[in-house]
């Protein structure tokens, strides 16, 4: 596959290295090497080991055995910026720029280019920060201010960043979880250009699909130690699922058979201007419909509305038969609606409290008389939940910030099957999740529906649409296109619909 | 205090084994009340009369009114909101009644009325800042000074004095048998209550989601905009109450009657390790905060220290407890992190323990 491993010794590599945390080994004599020119990526669950060796070969952390290798010999590097200076670049899910600094002043900050007094040379600044645009074969403006630029286009910056420091090794710590499709695939393009130009790549992502079409080679690590490494060529999924969680995964896509029953969720003609209008469905009891749709087509926004957390500025939500009060969550929930909202850092969970209080925060009124919160109560509503959803925890009472995405997500989902809903919606419920816990949500919400749960399911992850849902709705730039059934439901119908057939198609975020 | 078991202290995080025992040593709340019960002791024992009932009678009528203004301001800092506007409040208030006994009315309608206007000052923060959606430091910087103006419309610069006995005499006696101010019994009463809404109610649970992730609150059902409108009300209502007791107890309302008195109040929820960007704190803290002003205060006035040092010494407190609780923080933080996120971080590293990386800009 790469004529240059016999050559030329490895970009970046780690030999034999062991790294423990107190009593914790998070990686256990793990070898990794990085060619010139050569995507490889990094796989294994949340939990394996893949962050902190990202962290080792970026400086955060040192090796306790075991040393990093930079063109073959050894290093040590003290800090991030040792190694930095050696050419190493790690580009992160979510980008910190300055939102009030231009795309070119982000890419620059701090080593400015001078001229006399001190001054800075802004022309020298504009005029690199477009070559450097034109080498990643993207068009932003270097004068645009970094705010209300999108994750994926932060993206770019922040990989012209790294190109800006000559870096020879390019790190992506999941890159592509908030990207849609087409945002994905320029990032590719870019990724590839760099390869040609002799980077190396060292590329996560939870998505297989996309291990496959990008990178040469993949090394895989559970549990801290090192799996394999090995060309992609010649590897299918399940090989690559079956190294990561170590067993035979049960299917992804545990869709149960389940009767069909009353009307649960109606939604008629639901509108807010500029955002999505006249949007009408149904979701039964028994009954998993997927709202699929590129972002931005407004599926959120809906949810939002559906739930009250938006006002809507016209139409009726109806839950089993009873008409909700409009922009009131308090009422939705009153009346058997949950909502587990896409970003479950920022509105599904509250970060510093407890797995416990969390769990507790949609039933406050229900855990003791007189508004009151008895202890015993709140713990016994979340022991109850982390056990039917399996959650991987130390204590009830940690906070939710030292758990894993995934056990995150399903803290989310306890939060809210806690409130015995009649129909959940779930906003992205694998979204940035690994194999494994995903297979378990998806077993979740296929048997709630069977036990009668009505569930609406928006995703982006048309796999998952395609798997678990009996019937697809489709919406395009603020209206419901498509209802698709699932006998009918196919890549190719989802997509047509989403793009909107023929008018224009790949809309960014 | 009665409450306060939970540790959602700076140091709360019983995550990590390793970390425990220290996170229990390094509350802040903790460490202020050590503080206060050592204040306390060298006090009582270098200083003649300090522990004398009398003194100590006085020293807690002393804080009576930031004391009851301190206990709806915690419930604020927690759910992440302040009032700046509640010494101007009791300004107010204290103008209205110097200026309705003047006009001769009676005590009992103008207790009620000034309760009422309290309450609407502090519905008027709480609709600029739920439905206006401006934040409550500019809206209560505003109302701070409006109360305060408003004060002065009302009564000029004149003082009114002569308070009858039967009502000055309350809020100046102790209950009998013990060394307790009337208004001080009062402040323990209401103490007790706000510590149980805080800490063992669905509302306390509430104002902790707010103070720390309002978006996650708003989407968990919870009506933030009616507490935090409900929370104005009451701080209103409070300082008014304030005003009232604080005129009675002087013999004397004027309009620049507890003029700063709102510094006093939030450096007493601050040193008691509430955060100023809430989610994090507990009444017992608060409380052992605003006991350790008032002891200091005493202390130093009795030992003939200048009132200008005592602001000093009241200024570095403030600073201190705002600095102090971070920096036990990052520390139990990193020896946390060092053993939690031993694996793959569940979530994207905080920036700051990483400076300077080169693909941050931070």
């Amino acid at each position: 596959m790469n004529k240059s491993d016999s050559v030329r010794p490895p970009v970046l590599a780690l030999r034999g290295v062991s790294k423990s945390f107190g009593a914790v080994r998070a990686l256990r004599d793990v070898s990794l090497e990085l060619h010139a020119g050569e995507a490889h990526a990094l796989a294994g669950e949340n939990g394996a080991g893949k962050s902190t060796l990202i962290k080792t070969l970026a400086g955060v952390h040192r090796p306790d055995v075991g040393e990093v290798l930079l063109n073959g010999e050894p290093v040590v590097f003290h800090g991030p910026k040792d190694a930095r200076d050696a050419g190493i670049a790690v580009i992160y899910q979510e980008p910190t720029l300055f939102p009030d600094l231009t795309i070119a002043e982000n890419i620059f900050m701090g080593r400015q280019p001078r001229r006399s007094l001190g001054r800075i040379d802004h022309r020298a600044v504009r005029r690199t920060t477009g070559e450097l645009m034109r080498r990643l074969g993207v068009s932003l403006d270097a004068d645009r201010l970094a705010r209300g630029l999108s994750i994926a286009d932060q993206q770019i910056v922040e990989i012209a960043k790294a190109l800006s420091f000559d870096a020879r090794v390019l790190i992506m710590d999941e890159p592509t979880a908030a990207l849609t499709g087409s945002e994905v695939a320029r990032l590719f393009s870019v990724v590839e250009a760099l390869r040609a130009e002799g980077a190396a790549v060292l590329f996560i992502s939870h998505r297989l699909e996309e291990i496959f079409s990008l990178c040469q080679r993949v090394t895989t690590l559970r549990d801290g130690r090192w799996i394999s490494s090995e060309p992609v060529a010649g590897l299918t999924e399940d090989d690559l699922v079956r190294r990561m969680v170590g067993r035979d995964l049960d299917e992804l896509y545990p869709k149960q058979q389940t009767t069909i029953g009353q009307v649960a969720l109606s939604v008629r003609r639901l509108t807010r201007e500029g955002v999505f209008r006249d949007v009408s469905f149904e979701v039964r009891r028994g009954e998993i419909v997927a709202l699929a749709g590129l972002v931005g087509a407004g599926r959120t926004e809906v949810a939002q509305a559906v739930f009250g957390v938006d006002r809507a500025d016209a139409g009726e939500v109806r839950v089993d038969g009873r008409a909700l009060p409009p922009a009131s969550p308090t009422a939705a929930m009153d009346a058997g609606l949950a909502l587990v909202p896409e970003d479950r850092r920022q509105r599904g969970l509250v970060m510093e409290m407890s797995i416990e209080r969390n769990i507790g925060l949609t039933g406050l009124g229900s855990l003791g008389r007189g508004g009151l919160v008895r202890r015993a109560l709140e713990r016994g509503r979340a022991a109850d939940w982390a056990a039917r959803l399996q959650l991987k925890y130390n204590r009830l009472s940690d906070s939710v910030e030292v758990l894993s995405g995934g056990n995150q997500q399903k803290v989310v989902l306890a939060k809210w099957l806690a409130t015995k809903p009649s129909v959940l919606i779930v906003d992205e419920p694998t979204r940035g999740i690994d194999v494994g816990t995903k297979a378990e949500v998806h077993r979740a919400l296929s048997a709630l529906a069977a036990d009668g749960l009505a569930v609406l399911m928006i995703s982006s992850d048309l796999p998952e649409v395609l798997g678990m849902a009996d019937r697809v709705l489709v919406m395009h730039e603020g209206l419901l296109v498509a209802e698709i059934p699932r006998s009918e439901a196919t890549e190719e119908s989802v997509m047509a619909a989403a793009t909107g057939r023929n008018t224009h198609s790949g809309r960014a975020a | 205090m009665a409450m306060a078991p939970e540790p959602t202290g700076p140091a709360a995080g019983e995550a990590a084994p390793i970390a425990f025992e220290w996170s229990r040593l390094l509350r802040w709340d903790v460490a202020v009340g050590i503080l206060l019960v050592a204040v306390f002791a060298t006090g009582a024992g270098s200083t003649s009369d300090f522990a004398s009932s009398s003194n100590l009678s006085f020293a807690l009528n002393d804080i009576a009114e930031v004391g009851l203004i301190a206990l709806p301001m915690t419930l604020l800092v927690v759910a992440g909101q302040i009032d700046l506007s509640v010494a101007s409040m009791l300004g107010l208030a204290s103008s209205l009644v110097g200026q309705l006994w003047d006009a001769g009315w009676t005590f009992e309608t103008i207790v009620p009325v000034v309760l009422v206007v309290g309450v609407l000052g502090g519905l008027l923060n709480g609709w600029l800042v739920t439905s206006v959606g401006l934040p409550s430091l500019a809206v209560t910087i505003g109302t701070l000074t409006l109360f305060r103006g408003l004060a002065s419309v009302v009564l000029g610069t004149e003082a009114v004095t002569q308070f009858p006995a039967t009502y000055t005499d309350w809020v100046r006696e102790d209950v009998p048998g013990t060394f307790v101010p009337y208004p001080i019994a009062l402040f323990a009463v209401v103490a007790v209550v706000t510590a149980v809404v805080l800490h063992a109610t669905g509302v306390g649970r509430s104002l902790y989601a707010i103070g720390s992730q309002e978006d996650a609150a708003f989407f968990a059902g919870i009506r933030v905009r009616r507490i935090k409108l409900v929370l104005f009300a009451v701080s209103g209502l409070f300082a008014a109450f304030a005003g009232i007791v604080y005129t009675l107890r002087y013999g004397s309302a004027r309009a620049d009657n507890g003029l700063g008195l709102e510094m006093v109040v939030i450096a007493s929820v601050l040193l008691g390790g509430v955060d100023f960007n809430g989610g994090r704190g507990t009444l017992g803290g608060a409380v052992a905060g605003l006991l350790l002003i008032g002891i200091l205060k005493n202390l130093l006035t009795l030992n003939d220290v200048t009132n200008e040092v005592q602001v000093i010494v009241t200024g570095l407190l403030l600073v201190l407890s705002v600095l102090t609780p971070r920096l036990v923080e990052s520390v139990t933080t990193r020896r946390q992190s060092r053993a939690l996120r031993a694996g793959d971080a569940p979530t994207p590293p905080p920036p700051s323990p990483r400076p300077g990386l080169s693909t941050r800009t931070g």
